[in-house]
């Protein structure tokens, strides 16, 4: 709920039913935590199985031997190249990392994700990944005299790795080849409504708002104070209490968690009453 | 209002009303939900008919729901929870995914062809510039045998260098059939050559030139090579024995490096489209050839593992490779009829 703060990361997404899904684009941070989980599991995976095949080599040794070497070689390709095409292939749209994150891969055109796109997306890794990374330990390991070739090189493979800070669709260099872009596809859960049946039953003593009391914030606060709520934090929800109180000019009965319940319920009704007839009060400063 | 009797949704109760709506659909969103939940885990075979019948209706319904509560709630938890629902469902339904048994017919009898056949301006480029830097490479080395040291690495020379002899050159080419580790060397050479034309197909996005250096190199090196057999009388012998392999492998190397060059051109010069509308088609119709690529160089480390070390015959070598060269042209360039909405 609280990712859709960031207005300048949501784009419209407009479905053939001519309905805006509005989605939300995964930040660079994000990303990059949901790739270091993907290099963790690749790295795991690979460790693993060299250990198995390693054992099983010395263990038969001569043909069974050579067998583990020809499937380790394949199997390092194929992790190294195939784990991110083959899950983002699938369902999901998402590598493990990006699902635990709740991102997805989506074509920008809003059309359907093709396996070349997937493809191009994750060869470009190479370059993104690979080459810095290569630059890094290899280059530098050749001595002394190539530490200027190095520092170059890497500097110049950082503009693919700082790519997706320097737009503002945050794309790789994969993604612009591929014409797709990273978002937000979370599952989320549906909450009671605030108002609903068994929040009604909850409110103590009566709470009697006038117009001019109701009048002095709109629906930018509303869902703040939704917010507010749902979270539970007792010290946020005694100070936005105060607040409102003094905002008001309250002098009814106190009790803060029963007071911003009623205070939301009828805040709620008249906005929404409001919308029926059309008219939607933004926030505290539209004087509609 | 507030402390008497709850008002009905017929008095005009917007509370009413909000609980109403959410009665009335929330079983359905529910159910959407749920299937979904399955079907993303990748059991669409768990789902009957009756569910999958159902599913663009509850994903419809889901959408009305939400275009609703935009204009009439502000809970936005339901809001929220309504857009992700529909985005979810949104991707399941319109990403309609062919079966991997159709979507592999179709990537060999369709589009990696036609891939390869869109891809001609830059496999002719890269196909010259192999023979630019293979002529260059000869005729530097023919005059001044230390040239070979700087175009060939030392680890790949392996002994075939200006200093052997005729005989000991005759001997790499001819006569390895007992040798130990044949499929290891094989898968080596072919994960090894894949990554390496992937990489100059990634390159290829720093506006074509690494691209375009990585194949005029590759060409220097087949130069180089023939400079060193062809004055003791083995050019005929080295190009048999580059054949067998060679002919799918320097095909594959020469469509890596066109398919990069092709992404560098589409960024470099987008033509009509804008930059990043022809950089998307371009990388995607290469990624097809790229596909393709390391299916070719698996299927020359197979003729190097299994053909290059068993067959000694020149003659026979040169008809392997060649063979194997025809078929891929045919393949890829034959005209055919049928399919042809690309």
């Amino acid at each position: 709920m609280t990712d859709q703060g960031d207005a300048t990361l949501r784009r419209r997404f407009i479905t053939p039913e001519g309905v805006d899904l509005g989605l939300t684009l995964a930040t660079a941070g994000e990303r990059a935590a949901a790739f270091m989980v993907d290099a963790a599991i690749i790295v795991g995976g690979l460790i693993a199985a060299t250990i198995a095949l390693l054992i099983v080599g010395a263990w038969f040794g001569g043909q069974t031997g050579q067998l583990a070497i020809i499937l380790w070689l394949i199997g390092f390709f194929i992790a190294r190249n195939g784990y991110f095409i083959l899950f983002e292939m699938g369902a999901r749209g998402a590598t493990p990392g990006k699902r635990r994150a709740g991102l997805r891969v989506v074509a920008r055109n809003g059309g359907r994700l093709t396996g070349d796109a997937v493809i191009a997306r994750n060869l470009m890794r190479e370059i993104e990944v690979y080459l810095p990374l290569s630059f890094l330990t290899y280059q530098t390991s050749q001595g002394l005299a190539d530490a200027a070739t190095a520092l170059f090189g890497l500097g110049w493979s950082g503009i693919f790795l700082f790519f997706p800070l320097m737009n503002r669709d945050r794309l790789r260099v994969g993604d612009l080849l591929a014409g797709t872009w990273v978002v937000h596809a979370p599952r989320t859960e549906l909450d009671l409504d605030l108002i609903g049946r068994e929040a009604r039953s909850r409110a103590g003593p009566a709470y009697h708002f006038t117009d001019a009391q109701l009048d002095a914030y709109g629906v930018y606060e509303l869902q703040t104070l939704e917010d507010v709520i749902r979270r539970g934090e007792w010290a946020t929800m005694q100070t936005v209490a105060e607040t409102i109180r003094t905002k008001i000019g309250w002098d009814g009965p106190a009790g803060d968690v029963e007071f911003l319940h009623a205070y939301y319920a009828a805040l709620r009704l008249k906005l929404e009453r409001g919308l029926l007839f059309g008219r939607r009060r933004v926030d505290k400063f539209d004087k509609k | 209002m507030i402390g008497a009797a709850p008002p009905t949704a017929a008095q005009g109760d917007p509370a009413a009303t909000a609980r109403r709506f959410r009665e009335a659909h929330e079983a359905d969103w529910r159910r959407l939900d749920a299937v979904l939940g399955r079907a993303e885990r990748g059991s669409l075979r768990s789902l009957d008919t009756d569910e999958l019948m159902a599913l663009p209706v509850l994903y419809r319904q889901a959408l009305s729901s939400l275009s609703v509560a935009r204009e009439t709630s502000l809970d936005r938890a339901l809001v929220d929870y309504l857009e992700s629902l529909c985005a979810r469902a949104y991707f399941f339904l319109y990403g309609v995914r062919t079966p991997a048994r159709t979507r592999l017919a179709q990537f060999f009898r369709h589009d990696w062809p036609a891939a390869v056949r869109a891809l001609w301006p830059e496999t002719l480029a890269a196909l010259l510039l192999t023979i630019a830097g293979a002529i260059a490479a000869f005729v530097l080395v023919s005059h001044d045998a230390s040239w070979f040291f700087s175009i060939i690495p030392q680890d790949l020379a392996n002994g075939r260098d200006p200093t052997a002899s005729a005989a000991q050159l005759r001997e790499t080419l001819y006569g390895n059939g007992d040798k130990d580790g044949l499929s290891i060397f094989a898968t080596f050479l072919f994960t090894h050559n894949a990554q390496v034309a992937i990489f100059a197909f990634a390159l290829g996005f720093a506006f074509a030139l690494p691209s375009a250096l990585l194949i005029v190199f590759n060409g220097c090196m087949l130069g180089a090579f023939f400079a060193l057999f062809v004055p003791h009388g083995l050019g005929v012998g080295l190009g048999g024995w580059l054949a067998i392999h060679g002919t799918t492998e320097i095909l594959a190397i020469l469509l890596a490096g066109a398919a990069g060059m092709r992404i560098g051109r589409a960024v470099a010069f987008p033509g009509a489209s804008s930059r990043l509308r022809a950089a998307a088609d371009a990388g995607r119709a290469s990624a097809t050839v790229m596909a393709g690529v390391v299916i070719m160089l698996m299927v020359a480390g197979i003729l190097e593992g299994i053909g290059r070390q068993r067959i000694d015959a020149d003659g026979l070598r040169y008809a392997v490779g060649g063979g194997a060269l025809i078929l891929w042209l045919l393949y890829f360039y034959s005209p055919r009829g049928g399919r042809n909405d690309d």
